[in-house]
Order: C-alpha cells, then sequence, then structure tokens
C-alpha cells in the first residue's frame, strides 16, 4: 500500500488501516479523502471526545443539547434561542481578512440551519502583543473581516473581546458566536429519512477554495516553512450570498418545504452527505456531475472536500421540489438536485446518474467509527517562574493603573452593533442585552436576552481548572450585572497540541472545572467547539477555554445601568475579601505568570451574583461593574472614565488589593439616599460589602497610593488601541 | 424592517416593496432603507439604483412624492441622480458605527418639517461610505437654496461642510447618512428620530 497518500492526507497508518477494514477492501483514494477530512481533529473531535462527555448538558428548558449544528433552549411565548460558538483560529493567522470572514459567515450558517433566523454575532479575539508589527496586522485584518461579513451579510456584532498577549503572537484566536431566534414549532434538524427523497444543494458554486481546510489547517500546528503553502486552504466568503440564502432558507423552512437541512461548512459536501444520512440511519447517492463547479475539470476528491462558502444541503420530498425552486430562484440562490436518500447505510459518489461508483462507504463509518483517543495527560512540572506574590509593590501605582487601561471602542465601533433595533446595552460594558421579539410577528415580549463572552488565559495557565470555573463566574457576575440569570453556555477551548501530555493535562482540567461550575451554578452547556494545535514551533497557547453565556431578563422595563456614577455617589465593593496576584493582568505585566489564583467560593458566588441582579432590578444602584482583569483599579478606573467623573477612594491596603482578580466581586455607584437600603439588602443576603469612597470631582484619587487627572485617565483608557493602529488603510 | 417598526410604533403603517417590482402600490411616501444592497459590490448604491423598482420611485419623487433614503438609500438616490453629490469612504478609511449628534439646519423637507430649527437630534450613524463630497458649484447651490438639512455637530466621517443630510430642489427628496430609525425607543438609547418620521408621515 502507498503509505504516501494517506499519510499527506493527515491520516496515521493506523487510521488508515482500519478505514481499510471498514470497507473490507482497500481505500481508494477519493475515499481516503473523505476520511481524512471527517476524521480530522477538527470535525472528529478525536482527543476531546471523551472528556467533553464530562460536561453538564441537561436542563428542563434545552431543547437541543450538544451534537447538532447549534445548541436550542426555549425562552417562553413560544420562542426559542439557538446559539454556537466556534473558532476560525488557524485560516486567521494565514489570511486575517478571510480567515475572520468565513468564520462569521460559518456561524451564521450553523444557526439558521436550525429554522433560527441569527440576529447577533459576538467576537471574542484575542492577538499577540500590542507593538509587534505583524499582530497589528493581523488584529486589523481579523476585524476588518468581521466587520466587512458581518456588516454586510446584516447581522448585527453585538459584543465580544480583545485580548492582547505575547501567548498569542504566531496563534491568533478568532472566536465567533452566533445567536438566532426561532419560533419553537420550527426547530428543524439536519437529517435526512425518506428513500427516495432529494437532496438538494443551494448556494454558492463549488470552487478550489479551502481544499481540505480543516485537515490541512486545523488539525496541526504552525512551523516555519510551509505557512504560505496553506493559503489556498483558507475559504474566501461572500456575505451577500449569505443574505440570500439565509432568507432562501428561513423560507424554505417556513412553509415545511424541508425535512432536514445542514450547512457546508468543514469538510463540505462529505460532512454534509455523511451527517444527513448518518443522523437519520439512510444512505445517499450523490451524483458528482450535478454539484455546480466554479471551474471546469475539478477532481472528485476536490468537489468532495473543498470548503467552498455558502452553501446548504437540503433534504426535500420529490413533490415539494417545484416550489423549492421557485423559493430559490425568488431569492436568486441556486438549487441543484445533486443526490437522493437510499435504503441501507452507503454512501455512495457516482459519476453520473446511474453511472460509476467512484466512492462507497458506510455514511456512519464516517462519525461513528472516527477515532477515540485517550491522550497521554501529564501535570507540567512545577513551574520555576515567578509569582505574582512575590513581585515588589509598584514603583508608580498610577503608570501601572494606566497602562492597564484599554478601551475596545476602536474594535467594535467598526461593526454594526444596532440592526434589528435590539441592542438595549451594546459592546463595551460588562454584558450584551437584546429586546426579546417574536421571530416572525415581531410581537415584544417585554424581556430581554443577556450574553457575554468570557475568557481568562492567564488565569488557566495558573491553574486550568480554578481558572476555568472563574471564567464561568465571571460570566454569572457579567449576567447579573446587567439584571440577567443564567441559561446556558457555549464553550470554545482553544489549547494547543494535544499530542502533548501536559496540554491534554490542560484540556481535561479545564473540562473539569467548566463541568463543576456549571453544576454549582445550574447551568447546561448546551455546544462547543473544541480547537487544538493552536502551536507554533512547538510552543502551545496558553490554555484558553472561552464560553458563550446566555441569560434572560424577566423585565426589561429599563435599560440596565452599567458602569456608571454621578457626583456624590457612594461607591461599594460587593463580594468576598480575596487576596493574591497570582494570574493578574498587572503581575503578568511585571514578568511573573505563576502562582496559586485566589480562592473561588462557589456558593458565595451565586449569593454575590444574586444581590447584584436584585440590585439592578429593584433600581437601588446608578451604576455597577464586574472587577475582573486589572482588579479593583482597573474596574474604578473604567467606572471614571466612562462617566466622567473622579472618585476619592478612602480605604485600599495596598497594591494587591488594587490588583488582585479575586472572583465574585463587583463595584456598585449608589445614591446616598439609597445607601441604607443598599447596605441592608447585602447584610440580610449575607454578603460582605466595603465602603470605598465617593465619585467627586475630576481626580481619580487613592488615598496614600495615587492622584491623577481625570483626563489623564481618559487619554489612557481611550487612545490605546487608536494610538496604535491610528486610522489605517482598509484591508479590503 | 427596522424603519418598520419605528413607523408602525408611531402609529402609521407600512408596506415592503420588492426591489424586482415595478410597481409601489400606491404608497403615500417612500423609504429607501439602509443595508448593503447586492452586498454593496462595486460601489454602494451603484447596482441597486437599476432595481426595476426604482423606476417607479423615480416617478414617484419626480410628482413631488415624498421619498427618504437613510444610508445605504442616501447612496441609491445619489447614484440615481435624484440627489446631488456622492459618499465616499470614510475619511478614517474605517467602517463606524457610533452615536452622533446632528443639527437640524432647515424644517423646510419632508423630514424635518416638525423638527425645531437649530435644534440637536441624538442619532446613530453606521456606513463605511458616508464621507458625503459634491463639487464647488454644487455645494454653493445647496448652501444658497438651503437644502442642508442635517449637519453632524462632530464631524465623524469627513464630509464636505458637515453635511449628514440633504434635499433636492423641490425638498421632497431627502437623504441623509444617520438612522434615525435606530432613535425612535427609549430603551435603544434615544427617542431624536421620532419628529423626523413624524415629519415624514405629516408630509
Amino acid at each position: 500500500m502507498d503509505k504516501s497518500l494517506h499519510r499527506s492526507l493527515g491520516l496515521t497508518d493506523e487510521e488508515a488501516n482500519v478505514i481499510n477494514e471498514i470497507l473490507g477492501r482497500q481505500a481508494n483514494p477519493l475515499e481516503l479523502a473523505m476520511y481524512s477530512v471527517m476524521w480530522s481533529e477538527h470535525c472528529s473531535y478525536k482527543s476531546s471526545r471523551l472528556h467533553l462527555k464530562r460536561l453538564p448538558t441537561e436542563a428542563p428548558w434545552v431543547l437541543v443539547g450538544p451534537g447538532e449544528n447549534a445548541g436550542v433552549v426555549d425562552v417562553g411565548d413560544e420562542i426559542a434561542v439557538a446559539i454556537r460558538i466556534e473558532s476560525h483560529n488557524h485560516p486567521s493567522a494565514i489570511e486575517p481578512y478571510q480567515g475572520a470572514a468565513t468564520g462569521v459567515g460559518g456561524i451564521l450558517r450553523d444557526i439558521f440551519t436550525m429554522g433560527a433566523r441569527p440576529i447577533a454575532l459576538m467576537d471574542p479575539l484575542r492577538f499577540g502583543p500590542l507593538d509587534d508589527p505583524r499582530s497589528q496586522w493581523i488584529a486589523e485584518g481579523v476585524v476588518s473581516g468581521v466587520s466587512g461579513y458581518g456588516n454586510a451579510v446584516g447581522v448585527p456584532t453585538v459584543g465580544g473581546e480583545t485580548v492582547f498577549d505575547s501567548t498569542y503572537k504566531e496563534n491568533p484566536l478568532v472566536n465567533v458566536l452566533c445567536l438566532g431566534i426561532l419560533p419553537t414549532d420550527r426547530l428543524v434538524l439536519g437529517q435526512a429519512s425518506g428513500i427516495g427523497n432529494l437532496a438538494v444543494l443551494l448556494g454558492n458554486s463549488t470552487g478550489r477554495d479551502g481544499i481540505g481546510g480543516v485537515s490541512v489547517l486545523a488539525s496541526a500546528g504552525f512551523s516555519e516553512e510551509d505557512d504560505s503553502a496553506k493559503r489556498p486552504s483558507v475559504q474566501v466568503g461572500d456575505p451577500y450570498e449569505e443574505k440570500r440564502l439565509i432568507e432562501a432558507c428561513l423560507a424554505l423552512l417556513d412553509e415545511k418545504l424541508v425535512i432536514g437541512i445542514q450547512d457546508l461548512g468543514g469538510a463540505g459536501l462529505t460532512c454534509a452527505t455523511s451527517e444527513t444520512a448518518s443522523r437519520g440511519g439512510v444512505g445517499m447517492d450523490v451524483d458528482i456531475s450535478a454539484i455546480p463547479c466554479r471551474e471546469l475539470g475539478m477532481e472528485p476528491y476536490e468537489i468532495m472536500t473543498s470548503e467552498s462558502q455558502e452553501r446548504m444541503l437540503a433534504i426535500v420530498e420529490p413533490k415539494n421540489l417545484k416550489r423549492v425552486l421557485e423559493i430559490s430562484n425568488q431569492w436568486e440562490v441556486q438549487a441543484s438536485v445533486i443526490g437522493k436518500v437510499t435504503n441501507g447505510d452507503s454512501l455512495r459518489i457516482l459519476s453520473e446518474v446511474e453511472g460509476e461508483v467512484l466512492a462507497d462507504i458506510p455514511a456512519s463509518s464516517l462519525h461513528d467509527d472516527a477515532p477515540l483517543y485517550d491522550r497521554p495527560k501529564k501535570k507540567p512540572e512545577l513551574h520555576q517562574g515567578l509569582s505574582g506574590d512575590e513581585l515588589n509593590p509598584p514603583v508608580n501605582v498610577t503608570n501601572d493603573l494606566l497602562s492597564l487601561l484599554c478601551d475596545p471602542s476602536w474594535v467594535y465601533k467598526q461593526y454594526d452593533h444596532q440592526l434589528f433595533l435590539n441592542t438595549v446595552v451594546g459592546p463595551g460594558d460588562d454584558a450584551t442585552v437584546l429586546r426579546l421579539k417574536h421571530p416572525v410577528n415581531g410581537k415584544e415580549t417585554g424581556r430581554g436576552l443577556a450574553l457575554t463572552t468570557d475568557g481568562n488565559h492567564r488565569w488557566c495557565l495558573v491553574d486550568p481548572k480554578i481558572g476555568t470555573a472563574m471564567i464561568v463566574a465571571e460570566a454569572v457576575l457579567n449576567l447579573a450585572c446587567v439584571g440577567a440569570r443564567p441559561l446556558a453556555v457555549v464553550n470554545c477551548l482553544n489549547f494547543g497540541n494535544p499530542e502533548h501530555p501536559e496540554v491534554m493535562w490542560q484540556l481535561s482540567e479545564a473540562i473539569d472545572g467548566m463541568s463543576d461550575a456549571c453544576v454549582s451554578f445550574g447551568v447546561p452547556v448546551i455546544g462547543g467547539n473544541v480547537s487544538l494545535y493552536n502551536e507554533s514551533e512547538g510552543n502551545n497557547i496558553a490554555p484558553t477555554p472561552v464560553i458563550g453565556m446566555l441569560g434572560l431578563i424577566d423585565d426589561l422595563e429599563n435599560r440596565p445601568p452599567g458602569a456608571q456614577m454621578a457626583e456624590g455617589d457612594r461607591l461599594l465593593l460587593i463580594g468576598p475579601e480575596t487576596s493574591g496576584l497570582g494570574g493578574s493582568l498587572w503581575a503578568a505585566n511585571h514578568g511573573a505568570i505563576y502562582g496559586e489564583l485566589p480562592e473561588l467560593d462557589l456558593e458565595m458566588h451565586l449569593k454575590v451574583a444574586e444581590t447584584i441582579r436584585t440590585l439592578v432590578g429593584t433600581k437601588l444602584i446608578r451604576g455597577v461593574h464586574d472587577l475582573s482583569e486589572g482588579g479593583l483599579g482597573v474596574a474604578l478606573a473604567e467606572m471614571a472614565a466612562k462617566s466622567s467623573v473622579g472618585v476619592s477612594i478612602a480605604r485600599t491596603p495596598n497594591h494587591q488589593a488594587l490588583f488582585g482578580e479575586g472572583p465574585s466581586r463587583a463595584v456598585v455607584a449608589v445614591d446616598p439616599e439609597s445607601l441604607t437600603d443598599v447596605l441592608t439588602l447585602c447584610e440580610e443576603r449575607g454578603v460582605p460589602v466595603v465602603r470605598l469612597g465617593l465619585a467627586t470631582g475630576n481626580q481619580f484619587k487613592i488615598k496614600d497610593m495615587m492622584d491623577v487627572s481625570l483626563s489623564d485617565l481618559k487619554a489612557a483608557f481611550i487612545n490605546k488601541l487608536p494610538n496604535t493602529f491610528g486610522v489605517g488603510t482598509s484591508n479590503q | 424592517m427596522d424603519v418598520a417598526e419605528a413607523v408602525s410604533s408611531l402609529g402609521a403603517s407600512s408596506k415592503l416593496l420588492w426591489h424586482g417590482d415595478e410597481n409601489i402600490h400606491g404608497v403615500d411616501s417612500i423609504v429607501i432603507p439602509g443595508g448593503f444592497a447586492h452586498g454593496d459590490y462595486l460601489r454602494p448604491g451603484a447596482i441597486a439604483r437599476f432595481s426595476p423598482v426604482m423606476k417607479a420611485v423615480t416617478q414617484f419623487a419626480l410628482e413631488g412624492g415624498p421619498v427618504v433614503g437613510i444610508c445605504n438609500g442616501f447612496q441609491v438616490l445619489t447614484e440615481a441622480g435624484l440627489l446631488p453629490g456622492a459618499l465616499q469612504k470614510n475619511r478614517g478609511l474605517k467602517f463606524v458605527c457610533e452615536p452622533a449628534t446632528l443639527r437640524v439646519e432647515t424644517t423646510e423637507s419632508i423630514l424635518t418639517n416638525k423638527a425645531a430649527a437649530g435644534g440637536n437630534l441624538h442619532i446613530p450613524i453606521n456606513h463605511f461610505e458616508g464621507n458625503y463630497t459634491c463639487n464647488k458649484e454644487t455645494l454653493k447651490e445647496l448652501q444658497e437654496e438651503n437644502r442642508i438639512v442635517l449637519r453632524y455637530v462632530n464631524n465623524p466621517n469627513g464630509s464636505i461642510d458637515d453635511i449628514a443630510g440633504v434635499c433636492n430642489n423641490k425638498r421632497n427628496v431627502v437623504g441623509l447618512m444617520p438612522h434615525p430609525e435606530r432613535a425612535c425607543n427609549e430603551l435603544l438609547g434615544s427617542t431624536d428620530g421620532q419628529v423626523l418620521f413624524q415629519s415624514l408621515l405629516a408630509a
């Protein structure tokens, strides 16, 4: 057997042997190509599946859990919410604009595949250091790509994260989350059934872009020589095609003309045909000559593994075909019958109808028989590096605090974040708030959806288990700050090379931490994505699990307060006392990335979150902001910068108290008249409160520690990104 | 759809006109909304101006019917020659979505007849090509004929003479880059867009 072929496709010798056993014969090159994409790390989750099973996935309101294109929850009023998060890390490192743009396109299709109209995108982005020119190029290209595709396709980008850190210098992380709403009875699944039913390919023609993207790009690390050779594996996006495809597909679903529908993403047609067939327990014959191609002479393996964008596969009863073609025509979407559902389990690729059989594979074997690895895990050696608590106190507290500030509005101003008139709280606050309207009749429910994405690689490098639990906790608190209670989590697990035992240990620990926190908070994980091989030259990124958390606001009568304060307000720190600088941004900026994390008390955390949610609901507070990276100092500085009011803080014992990132804490600004009520409420709930001082004047003052003018503080906050990127040039 | 929601919140009704339709179905006024028609490929509005429905819209406008173009709709109206000038890429060469403060420069237009002259309106912008430009003669004409309907208080995109919106010489066709439909609900942060739609409904 020629070993070079399967190896060049990324299959191991053992995997190739298993394929031959399944088929009972030697696989031909087309079949090998199809297995190689479906058994890639990206599609098969072969290194992570075993561990993902430990996550809690059930709750009474969960309609669809992990394993489908998106998770779906029931939010009442006959409305369901579909949500998913994905990564487009590797393509974005090679070709930032298209990598990010097609990431947006892909996640949108995952949502409308479920019958949901996509109404919001979020983009958690992580780049190399701000002073690195290549990282700047990547950041500009990625932001332009999200903006270029998201704005044009007509789905608002309502939030996300922007992080710059040397761990992402060679491996930027481009995660994208999409949320859609659907009438509960429009929910559809990606499955085929009914022998003789037709497989209809909708949308773009198939081209040579993105050939084997998942196996070539996302299932291996980067090294010095081969990166430019990977560029043809990056897909190219067409947002206008996608816009028409969304409308056409939702129209087909409204008229109940399709039995199942599936988007073409990673692994292209191979994935869509085999997934629909195997989910429905049927087979499928695909006529390769019926697939519209962009160029002549495309080989069957290219057609079957191309990741050309903006394509969907619908399973249609023959009697409905005419109407399906009419609707497609109205939206100027190309539609072609490319196959039919067959008895049995065989996915057959034919040269033409009744023609030569080019491939004949048990459809389910592409999924169910995919390898499952319990890769070796090993806790890393005890870190020899500095811990945050061993650092000397800052020489200049003011400079240190100002250097931690970064206003991300340079990023989100490039995104349309208001389309559909839902955005009550947009990007830049603790969590985004959207009005909840019925997706078909537009009727208002008086309720709101809240969304946040959170990740923190510094915490997770120190301790992946507690660090990940802290991320989940932070998301719960972010939602509480806008008055929402958590409903569901989706996760995007960005890690290094799973063949390194230390990385597998990090992944396993992170999943345990996420599981502990989600169980404790009663929030199910309804979907996710694993991105491995974020490594370059053998160096892995710091473990970066990112979560998206969906929340519900039961009564959205007013806008949540946000990180505001007014002259004369009393400032309170709500939450437990914590200590330690391990994993903090301040310590990392001083070269100390190890140590110990502050304690996370899950029970106390819930009490704090409940208290904050109540305070937001009762309108007893003027403003609220949760403490996260940069600790108390950054939280106060952001409140001051956003509301243009100074502060006078009395009690801050030391720099640990200012920069430590202990969880379960938030600052609230309270009108003096409401102070007693707020203090009483906290006492009743058993939640500690510390009086910090006053919102006042034009100086940012912390007694015996710092005193800086509000204008200098605002300049440091606002100008960081514009000073780096300037007005720049368009990447288009 | 967003414009329809904003208009219906003011108690009026609306219907959506299909771009391929050659009929405007007897409506009282027309809003060409924002939103990347034809993906903004080639140039914003350059393809949409050839939509079959634009023939009927042009006829309606020439007969004095009230027509408003918002954002991409403004771009379509300039491409179609119903309004002078053109919209080029923002000075900063980036897409910009942010709140803007506008000054009402004239109440003699179908979009501002109920607004207060000289008053400020808080209405968001959301565009890449919002940088209004025209030749000197046209600018002079717009100024002298009082056809600059709205100006930015802090110019966000480099528009000539801070122009945010203009009208034709009959004052029945208005184009503006800001999105008044995004400022018609207290929950969304501003209700300053309402007075513009109320003006249109009264026109």
